[in-house]
């Protein structure tokens, strides 16, 4: 499954950086942030609950980058 | 400016206020130390905190550790040596002045590229109890009538039910010159209704329709990455690391071998002053963000003129694009076929026609439609049955009894049925009856107008070899390639074949130079994904080709082709631009650091000098419509 969300973030290497967090995140098959349109783009894997990882989500995007937000 | 922007400004003009102030205040040791901070505080508390917290995270290596470090580093020196503060301050009241440029940048060009794109419809007016009502088009369900008034914005794809007006349609394709629209013409929404009131039956869901189907291409474009996005980023990743590896040595290795070998005094000092220049001058946000908004930019201005891409990738790979393949059918020549002519026959024209427009009655072919067309009465499908279509030859039905064959010299000669060839050049559609030949029909197509000037530009756009490939007769597109110029033709090809000979065409090319396929969407999805670039021409309205192609040209016109390669090639120069320019003046500047020549203002130069530099520079692949 995939799903997009809006995201605030003030710095381009800081939305690669997210993407990275996201990546590596539990449940997430891959993640793209695409920071010209302040959008993140994630595929779940099989069977998870997107609002549950997305949290982890955003807070492994908290740990890169303090300053960032995700709308979900 | 937003809030942020704004709040950033104030305290970018205090602490600038402060520090020249601070210049005047003729006072020493301590209290200089304590008066200097404040503006510091101001300026740089948050980048502190950023910092702090990236450490207790275990993310040491962003720019905000760099900036303190530097900064912090600065004033340590300064506290020894001669309570010059007026560098560390300097350093982050011009690194947050970047940061608060570039944050306004992006957002503007940003704007500016939605503002491009600003054809999503507001409302839809639907008519109830016979008063107008403006209502989300979200929730307009299929078949309801809704109004658009002369200045509106059609919200929802549909169907003309009343009204007759002219439409810009230039929001979507580029094109300035308007559309006529009357009843039971289908219309896209999207377009701007210049002259009537219409009335329009809807035909899809509003998140269906062409407007939302765009809007959302648009948007997305820009998330699949290049491969010079995804180089910066690795790049990135390890290039700060090394600078501050590189800084530490540079403030470590120098005094020591001084010491030790040389005998000469460390001048620590003067080291750790270099390293903290090394540390300015590393971060990489100029390349960071000016590479993607190039991009972005060149995806904006490409949108602005009809054409859509994507994604980044996609612009990269069409900038390199050395071959290009043409469907014949609906790319270079209209599409529109028109019966020239009947030969042959020996029952009437007209029952001719209608043999062969029944047998076809189910087929959505170009030609299938010419037919009909030529026919001109209401298709009474009972009275026809087994229609089996015959891929590349044409169709076997039985009409009132009779088995009737429709299709090309191939059909005939596979049926054993004797036909005759025609000295005219077009489709030549043969017609048998219980297996006797009853003549053929002669269809031709229009070569579009400006087919020939998108030859001439694209070969002098500097791509080495233009192929056409089609399901029609030798003849036909010999004539068509001659006539625009086109280097090589594969005709008689069954829509298999046209995969097989762009494999061929991709084997036989080189690594670097891309091959383009150009269709209009109809039966060419295969082919659009093979190619190493798929052009879709025509689309509005065509999910199939909008859904299956990389690029999609709005309207159809193929002088689009040319432009869209000349806008990658300049968004992709600006790309370059950027990168050796960044990189370039970065690696310069530290080696000029490293040996003491570069100060710290020259590397506030190189970190945020170039970012403004490089960011304007990208804006620039916005703009597109001379090329």
């Amino acid at each position: 499954m995939k799903k997009t969300y809006k995201i605030e973030v003030d710095c381009a290497n800081c939305a690669n950086k997210m993407e990275e967090a996201a990546k590596k995140t539990a449940g997430v098959a891959d993640a793209t942030v695409n920071f010209m349109a302040l959008k993140m783009i994630v595929e779940f894997d099989e069977g998870q609950d997107p609002k549950t990882v997305m949290k982890e989500v955003l807070k492994n995007c908290k740990k890169v980058e303090d300053d960032c937000e995700i709308f979900f | 400016m937003t809030k942020k922007q704004k709040k950033m400004l104030i305290r970018i003009i205090i602490a600038a206020v402060l520090m020249v102030g601070l210049h005047f205040v003729p006072v020493d040791g301590i209290i200089r130390f304590v008066l200097y901070m404040v503006p510091y505080l101001v300026i740089g508390y948050d980048i502190l905190k950023k910092a702090f917290k990236g450490i207790m995270n275990k993310q040491v290596f962003d720019e905000n550790f760099l900036m303190a470090l530097a900064t912090i580093g600065a004033i340590a020196v300064a506290l020894y040596e001669n309570g010059d503060y007026t560098e560390a301050i300097a350093v982050m009241l011009f690194y947050q002045i970047g940061e608060l440029f570039q944050s306004y940048a992006v957002g503007k060009s940003r704007r500016n590229i939605s503002e491009l794109m600003d054809i999503r419809p507001d409302y839809a007016n639907v008519e109830v109890d016979g008063n107008l009502e403006q209502v989300d088009p979200d929730e307009v369900e299929i078949g309801t009538i809704i109004v658009v008034q002369p200045g509106e914005k059609i919200p929802i794809d549909g169907i003309i039910e009343v009204g007759n007006s002219t439409l810009n349609t230039s929001a979507l394709t580029g094109e300035s010159l308007p559309r006529e629209a009357g009843v039971g013409d289908e219309v896209i929404s999207g377009c701007i209704n210049m002259t009537g009131l219409l009335k329009i039956r809807t035909t899809k869901n509003f998140g269906e329709s062409t407007v939302s189907k765009i809007l959302d291409l648009v948007e997305n474009s820009s998330s699949k990455k290049s491969k010079s996005e995804n180089f910066i980023s690795k790049f990135a990743k390890y290039y700060t690391p090394a600078v501050c590896y590189s800084a530490m040595a540079l403030a470590v290795i120098p005094p020591i071998i001084r010491m030790v070998i040389m005998g000469a005094p460390a001048e620590w000092g003067t080291w750790i002053y270099r390293a903290l220049t090394f540390l300015v001058i590393s971060c990489p946000c100029a390349l960071v963000i000016s590479i993607p908004l190039s991009f972005f930019a060149g995806i904006g201005g490409a949108s602005n003129a009809g054409v859509l891409v994507k994604g980044s990738n996609y612009l990269e790979t069409l900038s390199q694009t050395k071959y290009v393949v043409f469907d014949k059918t609906g790319t270079v020549t209209q599409g529109v076929f028109e019966v020239t002519g009947v030969h042959h026959n020996t029952m009437e024209e007209e029952k001719l026609l209608e043999y062969a427009a029944l047998a076809e009655c189910y087929s959505s072919h170009p030609i299938s439609k010419s037919l009909r067309k030529a026919y001109g009465q209401v298709i009474d499908n009972s009275r026809v049955s087994d229609v089996e279509e015959v891929g590349g030859h044409g169709v076997t039905a039985t009409i009132d009894g009779k088995i009737v064959a429709v299709g090309n010299d191939k059909l005939m000669e596979k049926l054993g049925i004797e036909y005759k060839s025609c000295h005219k050049v077009g489709t030549i559609v043969h017609v048998a009856v219980d297996g006797k030949y009853e003549g053929h029909i002669i269809i031709s197509d229009v070569i579009k107008p400006t087919a020939k000037a998108a030859i001439k530009a694209l070969h002098r756009a500097g791509v080495a070899k233009l192929v056409m490939l089609t399901g029609d007769a030798k003849n036909v597109a010999k004539q068509v390639a001659d006539e625009l110029g086109i280097d090589q033709v594969y005709s008689e090809l069954l829509p298999g074949d046209k995969v097989e000979k762009v494999e061929e065409l991709l084997a036989s090319k080189g690594k670097k130079e891309k091959l383009a396929f150009v269709g209009d969407g109809i039966n060419d999805a295969p082919v659009l994904r093979r190619a190493d670039i798929g052009i879709a021409m025509g689309a509005l309205g065509s999910d199939a080709a909008i859904e299956a192609a990389d690029i999609v040209l709005m309207d159809d016109d193929p002088l689009k082709i040319a432009k869209a390669i000349k806008i990658s090639r300049k968004c992709l120069r600006i790309v370059y631009e950027n990168m050796y320019f960044a990189i370039g003046i970065k690696l310069i500047c530290l080696a000029l650091g490293a040996v003491g020549i570069a100060n710290m203002w020259l590397a506030i130069f190189a970190d945020v000098g170039v970012m403004v530099i490089a960011v304007l520079n990208a804006i620039r692949a916005l703009f597109v419509k001379n090329l």
